[in-house]
This record gives C-alpha cells, structure tokens and sequence, in this order.
C-alpha cells in the first residue's frame, strides 16, 4: 500500500510489522470485523497519526500496538517478537518495558496524589522507594507540574491531569508513546500545550510516537499519517491530503460525531 | 506503593469500608461473647459438679437398699414401767444413710484393681439423730411414729426420717447432722474431695483411729464449735481440727467429717462402706470402668460426673440450652451474613474501578499485583472488624456477667429418684440432701481467653481475605483492552 512507506527505510530501524492482522469481537450471535487485515511497518522514531471516522478500528489498532490485547489472526511483530504469541504474564512484562499510555480520559488513579499516579507506572519494575520517588518528581518535573506532585486528578485541570499522565508514560523512558486522542477532552489552547509537549519530548528523546486523532490540527503535525475505515487501511481521502483542500475536513468530522 | 495505595483506596470509601468492618465485627462480636458465655456456662456447671461431686472424682459406686429394709431409726421410747414416765431421756441413733445398703471393703479392692482404675477409696455416710426429752405421761405403748414433720434440722441439707412427736406427748427435741467417713490415707479423693478448707487442716494419715473431726463451716457456726472444741458423736468426744466449706463456697455435703475406721465402728458396719469413689487412669477410659465395676458389682448404682452432669436442672440448665442452641446459630448467622455483605461490597467496589484496573494493567502491573491490592484493601478491613468485634465481644461478654441474674442449679429431683432402682444421684449425695433435691447457686462469668480473642481475630481476618478473594478474582479476570473501553 502507498501509505505504509516508512519515513526511515532502514530494516535495523524497523519496530514493528504487522502483516494480516485482524481483530474480531463477538458479541452474542454478531461479530465484528474491528480490523479487517492490516499490514503496516513503523519505524523507530516516527511521529504517526492515526486517522479515521468513529468505530473504524484505530483504537482497536493501538491497543494491538500497545500489547494490550493479541490480534485474532495474523503477525504483530515487535522488535522481533510474535506479540500475537506471547502469554498474559510476557504482555503484562511487554508493555511495562517498551510503551507508554496517555489517554483520553487521563486515566489517572483518582485516589493518588499526581507523584503517586507517576509512581504506579514504575511499581512493575521493583524499584526502591527512594529511586521511584526521585525519578517521578523528576518526570513531574519535565512536564512542568513539579510544584502540583501532591494534588490527587480532582484538584488538577484537565491539561494538568494529562501532563501527569504523560509524565507517568514517560517515567520509564520507554520506546513507544501510544496515545489516543490525547487532546479529545481538552480545550484548543491546552491542546497546543500538550501536542506541543508531545512534539517536544519527541524530538528531544526519539521516542515513536503513536496517536490516534480527529484533530487535523494534531495530525498535520505528523511524521506520517494513515487513515483507517472499517478496519482496513485506506488511501487518505482526497480532501484530507495535504494541501489547501484541507479545510474541509472539521465539517465532515463534526457531521461524524454528532 | 501498596501500603499507600490501600490507605489511599480506603480513606476513599472509608463509609463502605467501615460498613464492611461494622459487619465483620458484630458477626465476630457475637462470636466471642457466645462463646463467652458458653465457656461461663461450663465453668458454672463444673463449678456445680465440682461442688456436688468433688474434684478428681469421676465415678462413685453405692448401693441402694430396698425399700422395705430402709427405714426411720427407731428408738426405744417405750418407758417399760411407768414409774419412768415424766423421766428425762437423751438417746443418739448412728445409722448408715437412709436407702444405702453397705458394702465390703474388699469391694473397693477389687474396683481399684480393675484397669482403667487410677484410684478408689471408700467412704461411709451415715446421718446420726439425736432425741432428748421427757417421757410423755400418758402415751400409746408404741414406738416412734414413722417419718413426719420434722422439728428440728441443723442444716438444710440435713434431714432423715425423724420420730415425730405427737400431740400429746412432752416436747421431744430431735436433731441430726450427716457424718462421713473418711478414709484418712486418701483425703484426696472421698467424700472430702468435695469439700475445701477454710480453716484448721484436715486428717493426717496417722489418725485413722484417732477421736478428731472436720466440720462443715455453717454446720460449726450454727452449733457454735470452733476449731479445738469438742463434738459429742454417739457418746464419743471429737476434737474439731478443721472447718470446709463445699468447693462452692456453699454447704457441703456432710455436716460431720470423721476418720472412716471410727464411723465404721460407731455404726456397726466394721469393714464396710456405702459409697466407693473411682478416678479413672484418664477421662475417656470413665464409660469402660463404669462398664467394668456394673460386672463386679452388679447390684450397685454407678454414677459418673457426666451422668450427674445430665442430670443438672435449672436457669443453669436452660443458660447452658441458650448458649448452644439460640446463641451459637445467631453467632453463626450473623457470620455469614457479615462475610457475605463484606464480599458483595468489595464486589461492588471492584465492579466501579474497572478502568482503574485496567489503567494499571495497562502499564504493566501484573494481575496478581492487582489481586494482592484488593486482598490487601480487604485484609486490612478485616482487621479492623476484628479489633472493633473483639472490642464489642469483651464488652458484651462483661454485660452479659454483670447483669445475668443468678442461675440455680438442681440435682436429683425427687425422693423416687432417689430410692428407685439405679437411682439418679449417688448416695453421698442423698445422703446430705435427704430426700429432697439440692441447689447450687452459681454466679455467671463470661472469660475471653487469649485464644478466643485470636480465634475472633483470625474470623474477621477470614472474613476480608474471603470477600478480597472474591473481589480480587473479579478484578483479575478483566483483560486490560475491555476494562480501559469501560466507560464509568
Ligand atoms: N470489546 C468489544 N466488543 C465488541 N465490539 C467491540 C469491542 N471493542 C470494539 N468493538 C467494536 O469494534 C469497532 C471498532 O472499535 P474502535 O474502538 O477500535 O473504534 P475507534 O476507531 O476507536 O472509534 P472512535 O473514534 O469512536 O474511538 C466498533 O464497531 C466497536 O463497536
Ligand atoms: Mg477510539
């Protein structure tokens, strides 16, 4: 497919290859198809946009990406490992190692103070109290909430709240930020803050950077952009490539979501 | 991280945690003051057995008379010629108890040398009734009338048939007290076992054949004789050496204690005993022994501690009913219902952090972490039931102590009882009683023992590892995909 050209074309930086990867849901007697066959390749260090109507499959394909689940048929292949082959117990090993979550809805602990939030993320590894205490200030540092460390998400703004989340993907320094809809809940000027923080901490680190986003905005910022529709990998639509037809598409999204 | 998550999560829903705890701890409260109580209740019946029956005694063996040879004393009140009429009398009748009929020494022997058999030792009780008076002037030429009203008894225990004086005869005044004999080279066990020292010190074994006496201490008091004064029994003069009590702290059995060879000799009944007292080699050989001395001694009535035990009638009896039947269900009941109130809610409180789960996963943290988190939550609350239940339970079981009325408790319950073939209490015992039943009364304690308190501890820990189990295989039954979808 013409969209899946890496931005880096060095096998060595290849992350991930996926090749037919499907993902179907049962409910009752219906299924559903959430991915229908997906062969995509992601390189180490790219900024990639998610696109997509609602109910097109791109957060079925970032858990895939995220370990969070295993595809019901075909090969994700991470770093040269089988994700589709691994047990509970080598996700759980997987995703606490290589990715980083920012969500939506922030997803924080709402009974833990923003330090403690950054902290969970390093529990999985066995690390002292002493070192996971100055490594989450540290994180809370880098995303500017160092003087909030002891507030629980309800005293937080909305932009506060995902920088802590974003603080607690990056603790562990990992190699993939999955994020979906980052900004989905977040007013345009906080937007620009955390895309900006994003962006930033991107090009500082060269981390890969995964998102999933209705926001033009957002995706114009890419490395490279793919879009979904009903689980399959599609050509983007002739008014959302780039160029001056591009401000089109928040009318056809808003139509979408209402 | 865990101990701060747990602290955090609880002091969250700190009003359903301590819902949780309130439940365990009235289920473990209940727990241990039913149990309480219960174990005051057993304290309080061995208090009576005890009393009733002596320490280390766990068989007694009589032999019950037939009811035709059984009989009043009888005196000679007959004045022979009238010239003795208006004369004063004063006569002692020393008879073995009534409906006992006696048995060889040797019997003891032969029971002691049985296996199973730790120790036996015989014992004579005998009642000895004292009349004095004036002959009546005018009287029918009979003998005493059978068993009547009786004037006068020393003590409330103490009674027997007595010579009724009739209408028209001179004031006669009748008295009689319980003795027992004692064998004096085994204090500890007979018919002083029983009994405890209050003052004075009881037989040495070298005063099998001297004159010296134990008295019962109410017995002493309402005949005014002190420790060193001497009793006059059936013309002999005894030095009182000591003062019992019953290990109750009530009346004991006999009025009288005297050197066994002494009341075997006052009595005619040399070489012989009423009562045999056995101690088994150990508590669960009592059923064989008890088996074993019906085939020595076919004729005799075998009664052992727990024969008398059922035999125990009441408020005691209907306190002892309340602790097993209404106050072991309710405890249980209340249990159940607080386990599974605690492991609904901690159901339910799993139910609503599904994403929380799911973000956690997400990151990497491995169910059993999450599994350990909600057991944690769960254990902690449990603990805190346990130390409100036990709190609840001590207190219960001290109001249950202080504002329990009295109980009562009676053994033996009428003189048919008694007399009948295999009669229900043992002979000693009548013996005291009379023909009437004896009352013990107990007062109620509720002890909470260190292993009860563990025992209550270790239930409402139980309780929170049981509902953060069940909490704990919800949560770690989520897949991380389908609990971050969940929209709450
Ligand atoms: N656990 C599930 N059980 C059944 N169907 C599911 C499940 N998860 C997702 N689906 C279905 O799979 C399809 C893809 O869902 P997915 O969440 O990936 O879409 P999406 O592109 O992220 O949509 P949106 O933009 O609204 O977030 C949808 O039709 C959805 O209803
Ligand atoms: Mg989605």
């Amino acid at each position: 497919m013409t969209v899946t050209t890496p931005r880096n074309l060095e096998e060595d930086s290849m992350l991930y290859d996926l090749t037919g990867v499907t993902k179907r849901y049962t409910q009752g007697r219906r299924t559903i198809d959430a991915l229908a066959g997906i062969d995509l390749r992601i390189g180490g260090g790219e900024f990639l946009v998610i696109q997509g109507s609602t109910g097109s499959g791109k957060t079925t394909l970032l858990q895939m990406l995220g370990a969070l689940d295993r595809p019901t048929s075909g090969s994700l292949v991470y770093e040269g490992r089988d994700v589709a082959k691994l047990g509970e117990g080598d996700l759980a090993e997987l995703r606490s190692h290589s990715y980083g979550f920012v969500f939506q809805s922030f997803n924080l602990i709402p009974t833990l103070t923003a330090q403690e939030n950054v902290e969970t993320a390093l529990v999985p590894w066995h690390v002292g109290g002493e070192e996971r205490r100055r490594r989450a200030a540290e994180a809370l540092e880098g995303v500017g909430l160092e003087g909030r460390a002891r507030h629980v998400p309800s005293e937080l703004s909305g932009g506060e709240q995902q920088r802590v989340a974003i603080a607690r993907a990056l603790v562990r320094e990992p190699k993939v930020i999955l994020a979906d809809e980052p900004t989905g809940n977040l007013d345009e000027r906080t937007r620009d803050d955390i895309i900006g923080l994003l962006e930033e901490l991107w090009r500082e680190r060269g981390q890969t950077l995964i998102v999933v986003t209705h926001d033009t905005w957002v995706a114009g910022r890419a490395s490279r952009r793919i879009w979904l529709d009903a689980g399959r990998l599609e050509a983007p639509p002739v008014d959302e490539r780039p160029g001056p037809a591009a401000s089109a598409a928040p009318v056809r999204e808003l139509v979408l979501q209402t | 991280m865990f101990f701060t998550y747990i602290y955090r999560e609880l002091r969250r829903r700190h009003r359903q945690a301590l819902l949780t705890a309130l439940g365990l701890a009235v289920g473990v409260g209940l727990v241990v003051a039913v149990t309480a109580y219960a174990g005051g209740v057993g304290d309080a019946q061995d208090t009576v057995l005890h009393s009733l029956y002596g320490v280390g005694t766990d068989i007694t063996v009589s032999q019950t008379q037939k009811q035709s040879q059984s009989g009043p004393p009888q005196f000679n009140m007959n004045p022979g010629s009238t010239s003795k009429q208006g004369k004063a009398f004063s006569r002692d009748a020393v008879r073995s108890a009534p409906g006992q009929q006696s048995l060889s020494a040797t019997k003891v022997a032969s029971i002691k040398s049985l296996d199973g058999v730790a120790q036996a030792v015989g014992g004579l009780t005998l009642t000895s009734t004292h009349v004095s008076g004036s002959f009546a002037k005018a009287l029918s030429q009979s003998s005493a009338q059978p068993p009547g009203s009786s004037s006068s008894s020393s003590s409330s225990s103490s009674s027997s048939s007595q010579p009724a004086p009739s209408a028209s005869q001179a004031p006669i005044k009748v008295s009689s007290f319980s003795i027992s004999g004692v064998d004096v080279s085994q204090t500890g066990l007979g018919p002083m076992s029983s009994t405890e020292l209050v003052s004075g010190r009881t037989f040495t074994t070298s005063e099998a054949t001297t004159k010296v006496a134990v008295l019962d201490k109410a017995y002493a008091k309402q005949n005014s004789y002190a420790l060193g004064d001497t009793v006059t029994i059936s013309g002999a003069k005894y030095t009182v050496i000591g003062l019992v009590t019953s290990a109750a702290g009530t009346s004991s059995t006999s009025n009288v204690y005297i050197p066994l060879t002494l009341a075997q000799k006052m009595s005619g009944n040399a070489g012989k005993v009423n009562q045999i007292y056995v101690r088994a080699a150990s508590a669960k050989d009592i059923a064989t022994v008890k088996t074993e001395i019906k085939t020595v001694l076919p004729k005799a009535t075998v009664t052992t501690a727990q024969d008398l035990a059922d035999q125990v009638s009441g408020s005691l009896k209907s306190a002892s009913q309340l602790a097993d039947n209404l106050g072991k269900w309710l405890a249980i009941a209340a249990l159940v219902a607080a386990f599974a109130v605690a492991s609904l809610l901690t159901v339910s409180a799993v139910s609503r952090r599904v994403r929380e789960f799911g973000t956690l996963k997400a990151l990497g943290w491995k169910s059993r972490r999450i599994v350990g988190q909600v057991l944690g939550e769960s254990v902690v609350t449990g603990l805190a039931g346990g130390v409100i239940g036990v709190i609840i339970g001590v207190v219960g079981a001290q109001l249950i102590a202080h504002f329990s009325p009295v109980l009562k408790a009676t053994v033996g319950q009428t003189a048919t009882a008694a007399s009948g073939p295999g009669g229900a209490a043992p002979p000693g015992m009548q013996a005291a009683l009379g023909q009437a039943a004896q009352t013990v009364v107990v007062h109620l304690t509720a002890p909470v023992s260190i292993q009860l308190v563990l025992l209550a501890a270790g239930l409402a820990l139980l309780g929170g590892i049981l509902s953060g189990a069940f909490g704990g295989w919800r949560a770690s039954r989520l897949r991380p995909a389908d609990a971050l979808r969940r929209v709450d």
